[in-house]
């Protein structure tokens, strides 16, 4: 039953201290960042941060950087999905205004 | 011959026996007592408000108390008995004998999860016990937040904790279908029931995350004020609608695709051929599962969603129809030149292409922009998505049920009552929805229980159909129990179908198979001699 890939792959602490500081000074990049009003890129620069956060995590602690394939197909698949999810609702968002709001009669 | 074989049922009797079990087969047994009691509930709801809406006035009930039953029925039928209905009872029961192992993959998380359910389900009830909710089962901002007067809380922690359940079926069929499969039992070579369930466990795993998120927002915007849906605090209540339909609409596919699956087994063996293009097939169930998503915008012409944005999704609307005609081709060119037995599980497969392909062929009318704002919220509606949740998936559920039913207790029904009671069903649903079709077309709305005089011969029709649906539930669940009882023992293979759950005995004992199968055959090989060799199980 057991391949080679079901095995654990065991890290090193310092793995996982590394990427606690890495979390750690993403955080307070995060908060940084907020006192300054970079206009319409407020929200995607958190946005960013937030992401390269959720992808340190993804790949060390939860140990996808060292799983088989059919793993990184399933995490990305979630990804996928959730672009999918933003990108069909911009689609009404981004292009409401195309057309000029109907006068009254 | 012994006299009493040991296997599932009997291997213990003790109520702690079934409330810990870990075998799948028991489990899918006591899912399919908790959603027949969830289909008997929404049923009630929908009797209770089809008398009322034969007469034109206001007769029975106040408008107050109609809202709340139409919101009843859809909860109960969708949430706690159509998502559930295939993979929980069939596909739990079926899933782990067709890929040739012992159970699923994670024993235990399968029983936490009818566990989760029945929690969910008790939840929902109490919403109902304590006076109801009146949003429709679309939990529509801001009728569910800024105007809410009823249960929706309530009824919202019960779906989405019923959800969980969902998710955790769906891990467990993957991880199943991955790792678990006979020797020699290739991909190319699983039954289309195993295809179908994959596709769905997908969809239940992308899908249902979201539909939680968003109940739990709505509950965020209630307790903390922060502005997600409410414009008053700077939110927007049509976020709600595509947040919903990110997941509802999929939703629909969870709910049909193992039907399509149970489809192909019965056509499959009432032939005795192999599906036509069987690989297509199974393509087109995974199709299904992924442009599912791309289409929720098509539920949301008339909102303020842009103009744009409506284009985009009735065009992918239209796409999601060609691996659904895929499978209605392929039934159909299956049963060319087959050798046909209309047994009742056929009866019920032919039952569900025609009004599946009706129920589909609708939804492209409501896919198409201006035909949509015609009637859009009309009674069109309401008989659309009948056919395809009623005359598609309970059609085939039931289908399933006879068809497994042999192979689940041991026993067989009573076949003339059964080919009666299908035919009766058949007709009952025909005589509900179909003047629905026309009396949404000219105009009656849906959800209002007061209206102009002369749609009534609509409703009077629609109410007799229901009545006649009713009489064939009642009938079936009478010989169905009846069959318990005293009915024939059933032999190992009573339709003499190919696959690996005809191969063991019935009922299967607790561990399915004594030795590991192995699978040097293609799935529905009807050429096989295995399908006609002479039965010489022991009928214990």
């Amino acid at each position: 039953m057991s391949s080679p890939s079901d095995h654990h792959h065991v890290m090193p602490v310092r793995t996982y201290l590394n990427v606690f500081g890495a979390l750690l000074v993403l955080t307070v990049l995060t908060v940084v960042v907020a006192f300054f009003d970079l206009g319409p890129l407020n929200v995607a620069v958190a946005v960013t941060i937030a992401s390269a956060k959720a992808y340190v995590v993804l790949l060390y602690f939860m140990h996808v950087r060292y799983s088989n394939r059919i793993i990184w197909l399933t995490a990305a698949a979630g990804f996928v999905w959730f672009v999918l999810m933003l990108a069909l609702t911009l689609s009404d968002y981004a292009t409401r205004g195309w057309l000029p709001y109907p006068e009254a009669w | 011959m012994t006299k009493s074989r040991t296997h599932y049922l009997n291997v213990n009797h003790t109520v702690g026996s079934w409330l810990f079990t870990v075998d799948h087969k028991r489990i899918g047994l006591m899912y399919l007592g908790t959603i027949l009691f969830f289909f008997l509930l929404g049923g009630i709801a929908a009797v209770l408000f089809r008398v009322e809406l034969m007469t034109p006035g206001s007769t029975l009930m106040e408008s107050e108390t109609y809202n709340r039953l139409f919101t009843m029925h859809g909860i109960t039928m969708i949430f706690f008995f159509l998502v559930p209905s295939i993979p929980a009872v069939l596909g739990n029961f079926l899933l782990p004998i067709m890929l040739g192992a012992k159970d699923l993959a994670f024993p235990k998380l399968n029983l936490a999860s009818w566990y989760v359910f029945t929690i969910g389900g008790l939840l929902g009830l109490g919403s109902i016990i304590f006076g109801g909710v009146d949003t429709g089962w679309t939990f529509y901002t801001p009728y569910s937040s800024t105007y809410a007067n009823s249960q929706v809380i309530l009824a919202a922690l019960g779906i989405f904790i019923a959800g969980f359940a969902s998710i955790m079926t769906g891990l467990n069929f993957i991880v199943t279908i991955h790792k678990m499969r006979a020797p020699g039992l290739t991909w190319f070579r699983l039954p289309l029931f195993v295809w179908a369930h994959y596709a769905t466990s997908i969809i239940i795993i992308l899908g249902t995350p979201v539909i939680a998120i968003t109940i739990l927002l709505v509950a965020i915007e209630r307790i903390f004020q922060v502005g997600i849906f409410d414009p008053a605090l700077g939110g927007d209540p049509v976020l709600f609608q595509h947040l919903f339909w990110f997941y509802s609409h999929p939703a629909v596919y969870i709910m049909i695709l193992p039907g399509m699956g149970v489809i192909s087994e019965i056509i499959a063996c009432f032939s005795r051929k192999r599906i036509f293009g069987y690989k297509v097939v199974a393509m087109s169930s995974l199709a299904i599962a992924i442009l599912g998503f791309f289409v929720w915008g098509h539920h949301m012409f008339v909102s303020s969603q842009s103009m744009y944005a409506g284009m985009v999704f009735s065009i992918l609307s239209f796409l999601v129809a060609i691996p659904s005609a895929i499978k209605v081709f392929n039934w159909t060119a299956t049963l060319y030149g087959g050798s046909i037995k209309l047994d009742t599980p056929m009866l019920y497969a032919l039952g569900f292409i025609g009004l599946f392909t009706i129920g589909g062929l609708t939804g492209l009318f409501l896919a198409t922009m201006a035909i949509n704002i015609h009637v859009h919220d009309t009674y069109f509606v309401v008989a659309h998505f009948h056919y395809v949740m009623v005359g598609g998936m309970v059609m085939a559920f039931f289908g399933g049920l006879h068809f497994w039913w042999p192979k689940m207790t041991g026993r067989h029904f009573s076949e003339m009552l059964g080919r009666i009671t299908a035919v009766v069903i058949f007709i009952g649903f025909n005589l509900t929805f179909f003047p629905q079709f026309i009396v949404g077309y000219l105009g009656m709305p849906r959800r209002y229980h007061i209206y102009p005089e002369e749609f009534q011969i609509f409703h009077v029709l629609s109410t007799a159909g229901a009545a006649v649906l009713a009489v064939g539930y009642l009938l079936m669940a009478a010989y169905l129990f009846h069959s318990l009882i005293l009915g024939k023992r059933s032999s190992r293979n009573p339709w003499k179908a190919i696959g690996l759950e005809w191969t063991i005995p019935s009922p299967p004992p607790t561990e399915n198979f004594i030795d590991t199968p192995v699978v040097d055959y293609e799935a529905y090989d009807y050429s096989l001699e295995r399908a006609y060799e002479d039965d010489e199980e022991d009928h214990s």
